[in-house]
């Protein structure tokens, strides 16, 4: 007896029970889908992170003000207090105190309504300096960024990100034009490159005007010198460590704290933001994966339960066999392969509802599901493994059994 | 013992432990059949004649005593040369016909050839042969479930021949078929006896047996005195 024609009577023995057969292979079809989805999800989750690391720019330090202590003794959470100010951010720039840091954009952030004519749109305004465009490594589209003229004269100008010039001017250039923040009118003088990987649509959905004009004609507060955040450009990917000790040791020293643990600021990396990040994900997916097995057992012990069945149900089938002349490692060959057949399907549809789970699932989340190839040629491997595994018994059984016993049973 | 035998036992018991009792069905039975016999085994049931079929055919071992297959001793052989044995030298007909319900006619009958390891292609040849032969050559791709019991029975003994075997074992093969295709098997195993083939039929009706050339009647696990003549050398087949 060839393989082929063992896999035919495999294939045939499936095909003639075809309800067991559906039912067997559900238990496994779950199992593998589980396993697909939660490798996806993974996939789509650390892909994620790392589009919203590279739209942050790369060698990027963010330094975020301190806690705040009011008289009462409540202390805020971090940011809360106006501790870093752009005199912070000018010494960072100074090349002398800080050799590593290429550039620094020092940044505020509000929400504010533009208004164009009849049209009104809430975005994020940004106040920043010339140098976010390096930072953030992003340029314009159209028209020119904010210049330094502009920060030194607080001029009444605005860059806009291209979800927003979509929302307020639709397919108008929209240069030259004018948005009103409050009553200010602004000019709008350019318009930013769009971050195509995007999910995050507020990195399409800016509006950033000039530090200056940000603190005197829009938003004002407390302290007109304080930022709300500082963003520093290590010179290459290798300095980031060095720029981040600067920075530290820095802002330390103007702001007179000598214990670092007091400090009243923090400064996070790529690779602080990514741990977070993954960290999460990591717990799902280790969650996702216990599932996974869970099921994938589960749908094993199902192919076990049923193959016992089938091989008692067919004791006579096996007794004709063995009396014509089936050695016993046949029978079990049969058996082994029927179990295999019954995990390959039960893979192989399970694989087919994981991409389409992939497809629906971004529809109704915001969760991107990526699904890998090597995983899912994987997880039909291991529906198979499943089916021999949980078929060895079964076979075994069969194979054994004394063929008179077989043929004497009703 | 003659050198034409097929199959020769010599004092052959078998002895099955049912819990605490010991049942024996066959005790101390010897007798020799030579090729191209056409021997009928009779005997009422519980008289232990579908032990010695199990015991001619392979498909059991005896206690004690020596079952010489074509000269061999097949105490010897392990589980596959059984099988192989099976295979190769002898033919199964069974009462139930045991067609495999979800195979076409003529992969039933092929199904020998597949566990003999013989090509797809000549197995396909020879099994519609075999068909033809049994008068069946226009049912080759039909189920068994659309066929009658005669028909079935027709294409068992197919299967039965397709590998040429040195003997044909059937098992009260029209145990469950009406008078017609009685006489068509019986005519049959006639006709494949008349080609040389060696055929032991087991049956409990004497009408059938009669149509055989030595009649052996069985009573408790061993041999009874045929009514009919012996023909062939009595100290053979009928050791003390």
């Amino acid at each position: 007896m060839t393989w082929r024609d063992a896999l035919r009577t495999a294939t045939e023995a499936v095909r003639t029970h075809r309800l067991r057969s559906a039912l067997t292979t559900l238990g496994i079809l779950i199992g593998i889908t589980a396993v697909v989805l939660t490798v996806g999800i993974g996939n789509g989750a650390k892909a994620k992170v790392q589009d919203q690391i590279n739209e942050l720019g790369t060698n990027i330090l963010v330094v975020s003000p301190g806690s705040s202590t009011s008289t009462t003794g409540t202390r805020g959470g971090f940011g809360s207090a106006p501790t870093l100010t752009q005199q912070d951010a000018a010494a960072l720039a100074t090349h002398a105190t800080a050799p590593d840091v290429q550039s620094v954009a020092p940044t505020s952030t509000a929400s504010a309504s533009l208004v164009v004519g009849s049209t009104n749109w809430t975005t994020t305004l940004t106040g920043t300096t010339p140098s976010w465009s390096a930072v953030r490594s992003r340029g314009v589209t159209s028209g020119r960024f904010i210049s330094s003229a502009d920060v030194t004269n607080a001029s009444a100008v605005v860059v806009l990100g291209p979800d927003t010039v979509q929302q307020l001017f639709g397919a108008a250039n929209p240069i030259g034009q004018t948005v009103a923040d409050n009553g200010v009118r602004l000019e709008v003088i350019g318009v930013l490159t769009p971050l195509s990987s995007s999910e995050e649509t507020s990195n399409n959905d800016v509006a950033i005007v000039p530090l200056s004009t940000y603190t005197q004609k829009l938003v004002g507060g407390v302290n007109r010198n304080s930022v709300s955040s500082i963003y520093v450009k290590a010179t290459s990917s290798g300095a980031l460590s060095a720029a981040y000790q600067e920075t530290n040791a820095l802002l330390l020293n103007t702001h007179k704290v000598s214990n670092p643990a007091n400090a009243d600021f923090s400064i996070a990396t790529q690779q602080s933001i990514l741990a977070a990040s993954t960290s999460v994900d990591d717990t799902l997916t280790v969650m996702l994966a216990g599932i996974a097995v869970i099921a994938l057992l589960v749908g094993g012990i199902g192919v076990m339960n049923i193959m016992l069945v089938s091989v008692t149900e067919r004791y006579r089938e096996i007794g004709v066999r063995k009396a014509i002349g089936a050695r016993p490692s046949l029978i079990r060959r049969q058996f082994l392969l029927e179990a295999s057949v019954l995990g390959l399907i039960g893979g192989m549809l399970g694989v087919a509802l994981g991409v389409l789970g992939a497809v629906l699932i971004p529809a109704f989340s915001s969760s991107r599901v990526i699904i890998s190839i090597p995983a899912a040629i994987g997880a039909i491997v291991v529906a198979v493994g499943i089916g021999v595994v949980f078929g060895v018994y079964p076979a075994s059984r069969a194979a054994r059994l004394a063929p008179i016993d077989a043929l004497r049973s009703e | 013992m003659s050198s034409s035998a097929v199959m020769d036992l010599d004092r052959v018991s078998k002895v099955y432990v049912l819990g605490e009792m010991e049942v024996v069905a066959v005790h101390e039975l010897s007798l020799t059949i030579d090729e191209g016999e056409f021997v009928a085994i009779t005997g009422p049931s519980g008289s232990g004649k579908s032990t010695l079929m199990h015991i001619l055919g392979c498909l059991d071992v005896p206690t004690s005593g020596v079952y010489r297959l074509a000269g061999h001793d097949v105490s010897s052989f392990d589980e596959n040369l059984l099988a192989d044995v099976r295979n190769l030298f002898i033919g199964f007909v069974f009462q139930q016909f045991n067609l495999l319900a979800y195979l076409e006619a003529w992969r039933n009958v092929e199904l020998p050839l597949v566990y003999g390891g013989v090509p797809p292609a000549e197995r396909h040849d020879r099994a519609l042969d075999a068909l033809a032969r049994v008068g069946l050559a226009d049912r080759a791709h039909h189920r068994p479930g659309e066929m009658s019991g005669g028909q079935q029975q027709r294409v068992a003994i197919a299967r039965a021949l397709v590998t040429q075997p040195a003997v044909i074992l059937a098992d009260e093969p029209t145990g469950n078929l009406d008078s017609t295709s009685t006489a068509d098997v019986l005519e049959l195993l006639g006709e494949l006896n008349g080609d040389g083939s060696t055929i032991v039929l087991i049956t409990h009706e004497h009408d059938i047996a009669a149509r055989a050339e030595r009649r052996i009647e069985m009573r408790d696990g061993g041999l009874a005195v045929p009514s009919d003549a012996i023909t062939r050398d009595d100290s053979v087949w009928m050791r003390p």
